[in-house]
């Protein structure tokens, strides 16, 4: 095929959308939402990188810091929640075999990400709306410094992707829980107590031990969702809080920014930013890998007991782990920084380190293994948080905070190393696993573009953490500006770096686009032809 | 005394060979899966034991810098420590007021800095001339923001707001604010 026959039709043509089923179309429209807001976050990123080696002037100082607030929502919530919502509404029926609650349903959180994010994104760049993603009080409401209206549209953008979330957490767990029509009873209560581990706990003191209704990752995926829940109630509270102010400002009247206290609010969103980084993600990690490594090996997880317990453990630390973002606030009672914040943090250490081990043993017990590509990008996710959670837990030490804190150490070797390496990597492994399946057999356009992303990647992920880290090693702070040149060799090697991972995402947007064809995106999109809930085509 | 300088020599001394060596232990792994030959078993006290290592990391790190960085017990028991000096400082409308043009210390002197923020959330620290940090906190408003410190060489430091208060915060920097001397 030519060249241009290939960019119209895929590889070899072999990517026929009309033959795709609602779900397979509902996971790729989220897989492409995604992508593109990945797209957003890369080059966000580079424009800040490039901006720490020297401020570029057609970008004023303020656009700089409303695009440092728009950058991590973009990334998590356009990005990392599309990929992964739209992975877990089409695994979730796929592994219990049963369908999906609601097909609609998860179109509209499909598109209430991509709008919510898209109206919180705009009103960020058009405004200038520069409060940090609405961290400290009483910032977000300071009129003094950000737009009025471009704040209230942000806040609005939010709570649109905020409804999409809800809608997610409504179709994991009726789907979990509901009877299909024409099925028999489901035990709705059971399947539940299954997902959630509260059957393993009951069965933790009695001598009565019944199979488990739930597989594992779909039991990971819950719980999870359990803190996507919580989270989404949080931010959605939060925004609220926000518009009272906005609006009140918008009818002339300045409300007190005093009546709301600075320390409670940054506790309460702290709990809930939490419930996302030191939560769901970890959940969701932890699920995924167990899941990848029993379908690369087709067998059985190693102490898969042991992996349940820990995803259990790592909800409920998930609750009271917040603290160890507030051992610098010296208002901060001494009791929840010593017990929240350096000793429960400490059992991050211990759950994350037990899906490390046991999705390690579960590959070795399959040896010779094909290096493939999900089995490569899965090595590469689990590397980077071997490498990031280790940077948080020493962070998150009484001593050592009171020198990292606010540093480019916080920034680079553990958030940028988790999010890029370690998640990204996992969820690049997902998506390579799960393309065959979701396209009925689509040819990868080239398996060295392949895997020139993933050498481009990995060394770009790992080398910007650490060059941000030298910096933050050496007193360079994070969420600051050194117009001097006081950390140019630091900050040029990261963004040397960051350009390789730039560089890796296009490869990677190339080949994807070379394997389905302009005509087989667009199609995405289109509605199905196919009348039926199966996850893929019977035949 | 041990100093920052030293702690984050020593962590980044530690980091970095946790970082070489789990490099190549997970180079290893991908080369030795893909690889034909005896596959031994995984046995569980391995996996035990690890668990174990896990747990003693986890939790001794906590007690391993509780006695050997000094700023640590300091700062958790600084309710009941005495100071030498008491500096008030107030920050607003992205401003730092300081007591005096420079606040002069003495060696080995136990110093505390009270700082109050009447509008927004900022930071308050410490940096030596080559930018490195010496110490920080962050100032909530309507809180009290207070950190206990024991100078034990001499130096000039900056103060620098070492927290995001929107754009006007990048020049929060109080040039050689701080003079530590040892006569």
């Amino acid at each position: 095929m030519s060249f241009a026959e290939t960019f119209m039709n895929g590889e070899q043509g072999a990517f026929k959308p009309a033959t795709l089923t609602p779900m397979q179309k509902m996971i790729l429209r989220f897989v492409v939402v995604g992508l593109v807001y990945y797209a957003f976050a890369v080059i966000e990123g580079m424009i800040m990188r490039l901006y720490e080696v020297a401020p570029i002037p057609v970008i004023p100082q303020l656009q700089f810091f409303a695009i440092m607030t728009a950058h991590p929502l973009v990334g998590i919530f356009g990005s990392t929640y599309s990929i992964v919502f739209g992975a877990f509404l089409f695994l979730v029926p796929f592994l219990m075999k049963k369908p999906l609650w609601s097909i609609p349903l998860a179109n509209w959180t499909c598109g209430l990400l991509a709008v919510g994010t898209f109206t919180f994104w705009f009103a960020g760049f058009l405004t200038e709306y520069a409060p940090l993603y609405t961290l400290y009080w009483p910032l977000p409401a300071d009129f003094t410094q950000f737009s009025l209206w471009g704040g209230t549209f942000f806040i609005v953008g939010i709570a649109i992707v905020m409804v999409g979330v809800v809608f997610f957490v409504l179709n994991i767990f009726k789907t979990i829980t509901y009877t299909p029509a024409g099925w028999a009873p489901q035990p709705a209560g059971a399947l539940l107590g299954s997902a959630l581990g509260l059957s393993g706990i009951k069965a933790f003191f009695t001598k009565k031990k019944d199979d488990h209704l739930v597989s594992l990752p779909v039991a990971a995926i819950a719980r999870g969702t359990v803190d996507t829940a919580f989270n989404a109630g949080i931010i959605l509270f939060t925004g609220v809080l926000i518009l009272v102010y906005m609006v009140a400002e918008i009818f002339g009247t300045s409300l007190k920014h005093s009546s709301v206290d600075a320390l409670l609010y940054k506790n309460w969103f702290w709990w809930g930013l939490d419930l996302i980084a030191d939560g769901l993600v970890l959940i969701f990690v932890a699920g995924t890998w167990y899941l990848l490594a029993t379908l690369i090996t087709g067998r059985k997880l190693f102490m898969e007991n042991w992996a349940r317990a820990a995803l259990f453990v790592e909800m409920v630390v998930s609750w009271t782990v917040w603290s160890h973002h507030l051992m610098s606030d010296q208002a901060q009672p001494g009791m929840l920084k010593t017990v929240s914040g350096e000793m429960v943090t400490a059992f991050e250490l211990i759950t994350q380190g037990l899906a490390f081990f046991i999705t390690l043993a579960t590959l070795w017990s399959a040896k010779p293994l094909k290096m493939t590509m999900p089995l490569r990008f899965l090595l590469g996710g689990l590397l980077g948080f071997a490498l990031a959670v280790p940077a948080g837990i020493m962070q998150a030490d009484l001593g050592l905070n009171r020198i990292l804190h606010n540093t480019q150490w916080i920034v680079g070797p553990h958030v940028h190393v988790a999010v890029l390496v370690g998640l990204t990597m996992t969820l690049y492994s997902a998506i390579y696993l799960l393309f065959p399946i979701v396209t009925n057999g689509a040819k990868l356009y080239s398996e060295k573009l392949a895997i020139f992303h993933f050498w481009t990647h990995l060394l770009g992920g790992i080398g910007m953490g650490a060059f941000m880290g030298m910096a933050g090693l050496q007193g360079m702070l994070r969420r600051s500006l050194y117009v001097n040149g006081e950390f140019n060799v630091y900050m040029i090697l990261a963004a040397l770096a960051g350009s390789l991972l730039l560089i890796g995402f296009l490869a990677f947007f190339y080949n994807i686009v070379m394997s389905l064809g302009l005509k087989g995106v667009i199609g995405v999109f289109t509605p199905s032809k196919l009348d039926t809930t199966d996850p893929v085509p019977a035949s | 005394m041990v100093d920052s300088t030293i702690v984050l020599w020593g962590q980044t001394l530690a980091y970095t060979f946790y970082v070489l060596a789990i490099m190549a232990v997970m180079a290893w792994f991908a080369l030795r899966i893909t690889q034909q030959g005896p596959t031994p078993r995984v046995r569980p006290w391995v996996f035990y034991g690890f668990v174990t290592l896990l747990v003693v990391l986890g939790i001794s790190l906590h007690f391993i810098t509780y006695y050997t960085i000094p700023w640590k017990p300091m700062d958790m028991h600084r309710a009941g420590i005495t100071p030498d000096k008491v500096f008030d400082i107030s920050v607003a409308k992205h401003q730092f007021q300081l007591p005096s043009e420079q606040i002069r210390v003495s060696c080995n002197d136990k110093v505390l800095f009270n700082v109050t923020s009447s509008d927004l959330t900022y930071g308050f620290g410490l940096f030596r001339p080559d930018h490195s940090m010496l110490f920080q906190m962050q100032v909530v408003p309507g809180h009290r923001n207070d950190i206990l410190w024991q100078f034990d060489k001499p130096g000039v430091y900056t103060i620098r707001s070492t927290e995001y208060s929107g754009p006007a915060g990048v020049n929060m920097v109080v040039k050689d604010a701080v003079v530590v001397s040892c006569d």
